[in-house]
């Protein structure tokens, strides 16, 4: 029985990928944006990272890396891939006013299989020597904790034993939950997503908040897929291991009801269901039982889901116009 | 007003109808477009001639017999899952649970031909693999209707979750069944004797599938065009409240186009199970229920086109695996194919469903259009 001290800790870091995810879509969603390729876009943010680090690594041959240098340029390649996810999303929607719906899912299909392909392809098509995609040492410089971590016991083991990505998404969350409650901006981009027709007769610029808060959720959301190929997996890419965690990530936006700063809580309980089955005693007899606790994330989803949307509380509702595109001339 | 108004050069209207040959038209031209993307990437990464490119998709999808058959039961299945979907999305019920549905239907088959092999005659666990693959998957239509229908809740992400749920239940099967004890996997499911396998029909075991699919194509057409049910689910997709208003109990139907898309995706999980695969894991369904949701979308919810749409995917999939494994590339090509293909699709919607104008120059400052 591993101990609970243990615990917490794989539950954060399971829980980082679904707050970042989760975090990018509460703010698309604000929009009215209804973004079902969160998913594709979290697979693109890694492989983009991936691909900018694999090159940098072994264009040294070996030599020691630039720390600085060996953050930035998957940060970069990261936030460039979901850049332009976010992009092609907002065109097809926002200008082409496509649905919604059907672009998420043609999005996610299309980013799974970049990510895979890439994954899978990408030693072949660079012509490099290397066994295995395995980035350890960009990964270590991404896992990196403070010096004195490992000495403060178990507050240490708790609070300070993660990289520097996990602190950057707790501050994600806290700043978006600022910006949307508190600030100009903030009241403006639930305008638009409330009732766009409104925001629109009240001079917001619709199509700008349609389009910067989609690409910025999507930038978001693809830092998630970062952190877990880099810090979580040490830096190893394996096909569909990033497996269903987007999907994850946008119902937790419902689970939180719209509001980023629960997410941070939400997002460590999600990780821990996610990996409660390993904690749960079965003895070798009843391997098959681990399946069905696998099951416990997804069915305490379903569970909320049907209980919020039984209390159909007004301030617990998503935003009025999410899913619809604006068109100024409809009525 | 000394302050200068600047107006757009171009703006949106709305068209109403395109005539149904320029539609097509637009359509085609974006499929050619994102066709030749497609040949431009592929020769990119993979070095051979463009034109080339399309011969390799061509021999890939009908290169021989076997190929070709292999290609119609891909199509045949697709078709049957979109099928499945179709009513649903017609109400506007963003059903996106068809691979959970598929899958249980597969589990409740494979569930029979292994519980009930030598037990009774295997036309009975055929008879009765039918039966409760067809239950299955309407329970799994279900429990999202009924929460929709009674607390509005979120159906597209109740249906994803069963998804998983379902996934995890086969899961817990395998190992039950696993044979031997610690792979992991069932194989296959009673090799020797056959028993409660599919029968093959017309001499070819390809074809049950494709009679099953044209058959519910047909029916499904006469079923949402020309019975009582089917207008229902179109006044109910259109507005929920006219709906209520000209007396159609919204709630049932919801419950009732559920289950029959339930019952048809279980469908297709039967045929998975007992007449191609023989097995059951938990890739099954691959990822076909997500892909059926753009096939059915794409075809506009019509059952005769949707043959097109399913067509195009799984020649653009097989064709896109031939050139993966001949250039030792991932299979997952045809993933980013397909994908760009669809976002052409999409794109190409907006040119049919408005017009560019160009703004006429304002002189006076008089009431703004709106």
């Amino acid at each position: 029985m591993l101990g609970f001290l243990s615990f917490i800790p794989r539950a954060v870091g399971q829980g980082i990928p679904l707050l970042f995810g989760c975090t990018g879509e509460i703010v698309t969603e604000k929009s009215g944006n209804l973004n079902l390729g969160i998913p594709g876009v979290m697979y693109v943010g890694a492989i983009s990272g991936v691909i900018g680090s694999f090159f940098y690594e072994n264009s040294l041959n070996g030599r020691p890396l630039n720390g600085f240098l060996a953050i930035t340029i998957p940060l970069l390649c990261s936030l460039l891939g979901s850049f332009l996810m976010g992009m092609l999303y907002c065109f097809l929607t926002v200008t082409l006013r496509a649905n919604q719906n059907v672009t998420g899912l043609a999005m996610t299909t299309f980013g799974v299989g970049f990510g895979n392909f890439f994954g899978g392809s990408l030693i072949k098509l660079s012509n490099l020597d290397v066994p295995t995609i395995a980035l350890s040492k960009t990964s270590a410089f991404f896992s990196a904790t403070l010096p004195f971590a490992s000495k403060a016991g178990w507050f240490g083991q708790i609070f300070l034993s993660y990289g520097f990505l996990a602190y950057l998404g707790i501050a994600t969350a806290l700043v978006v939950a600022f910006i949307l409650k508190k600030t100009r901006i903030g009241l403006h981009l639930r305008a638009v997503g409330e009732s766009p027709t409104t925001a629109d007769a009240a001079g917001i610029n619709v199509t700008k908040y349609k389009y910067v808060s989609t690409v910025a959720g999507c930038m978001i959301a693809g830092l998630g897929g970062l952190y877990y190929v880099m810090d979580y997996a040490s830096g190893v890419w394996s096909n569909d291991a990033f497996g269903d965690r987007g999907w994850l990530a946008i119902a937790l936006v419902i689970f939180t009801i719209w509001k980023a700063d629960i997410g941070i809580l939400a997002s460590v309980l999600f990780g821990g269901l996610y990996i409660l089955y390993l904690y749960i005693p079965t003895g070798m007899a009843h391997m098959e039982l681990k399946e069905l606790y696998k099951m416990i994330p997804y069915i305490v989803t379903l569970v909320v889901l049907i209980i919020t949307s039984m209390r159909n509380r007004r301030e617990d509702q998503p935003p009025a116009s999410l899913g619809l595109n604006y068109f100024r001339e409809d009525r | 007003m000394d302050k200068k108004i600047r107006e757009p050069l171009f703006h949106l209207v709305k068209r109403d109808n395109l005539p149904r040959s320029k539609r097509v038209l637009i359509r085609m031209g974006a499929i050619v477009l994102a066709l030749l993307l497609c040949a431009l990437l592929t020769a990119l990464t993979t070095g051979i001639n463009p034109i080339e490119v399309f011969g390799s998709i061509v021999s890939g999808a009908f290169g021989s017999t076997r190929k070709m058959w292999i290609t119609f039961q891909d199509l045949s299945v697709l078709l049957l899952i979109s099928l499945a979907l179709t009513p649903a999305f017609t109400m506007r019920f963003w059903n996106i649970g068809g691979e959970g549905q598929v899958l249980v239907g597969g589990l409740a088959t494979a569930a029979c031909m292994i519980c009930l092999e030598g037990k009774v005659p295997s036309a009975v666990i055929i008879i009765l693999s039918v039966i409760s693959s067809v239950l299955a998957g309407a329970l799994w239509g279900f429990i999202p209707a009924v929460c929709k229908a009674r607390w509005n809740t979120n159906e597209t992400l109740m249906t994803l979750m069963m998804n998983y749920i379902a996934t995890q239940l086969v899961s817990f099967f395998i190992i039950v069944w696993e044979v031997p004890k610690g792979s992991g996997k069932i194989g296959i499911i009673n090799q020797n004797s056959h028993a409660g396998w599919m029968p093959s029909l017309f001499g070819s075991k390809y074809m049950l599938c494709i009679a099953v699919s044209l058959a519910v194509m047909i029916f499904l057409y006469i079923y949402l065009r020309y019975s009582k049910h089917g207008y229902e689910i179109q006044v109910v997709g259109e507005s929920e409240n006219t709906a209520r208003y000209v007396g159609i109990k919204v709630s049932k139907v919801i419950i009732r186009t559920m289950l029959l898309s339930g019952a048809l995706c279980g469908l297709a999980g039967l045929l998975l199970v007992g007449s191609i695969n023989h097995t059951i894991t938990t890739t099954i369904a691959g990822g076909q229920g997500f892909t059926a949701v753009l096939v059915s979308w794409m075809a506009k919810f019509n059952p005769f086109t949707m043959i097109f749409s399913a067509f195009l995917i799984i020649f653009m999939k097989r064709g896109a695996g031939e050139i993966a494994t001949t250039f030792g590339l991932n299979q997952s090509f045809a993933d980013i194919l397909t994908g760009m293909i669809l976002f052409f699709i999409i794109g190409c919607e907006f040119f049919i469903n408005y017009r560019i104008k160009r703004s006429e120059k304002h002189e006076s400052k008089g009431e703004e259009a709106c």
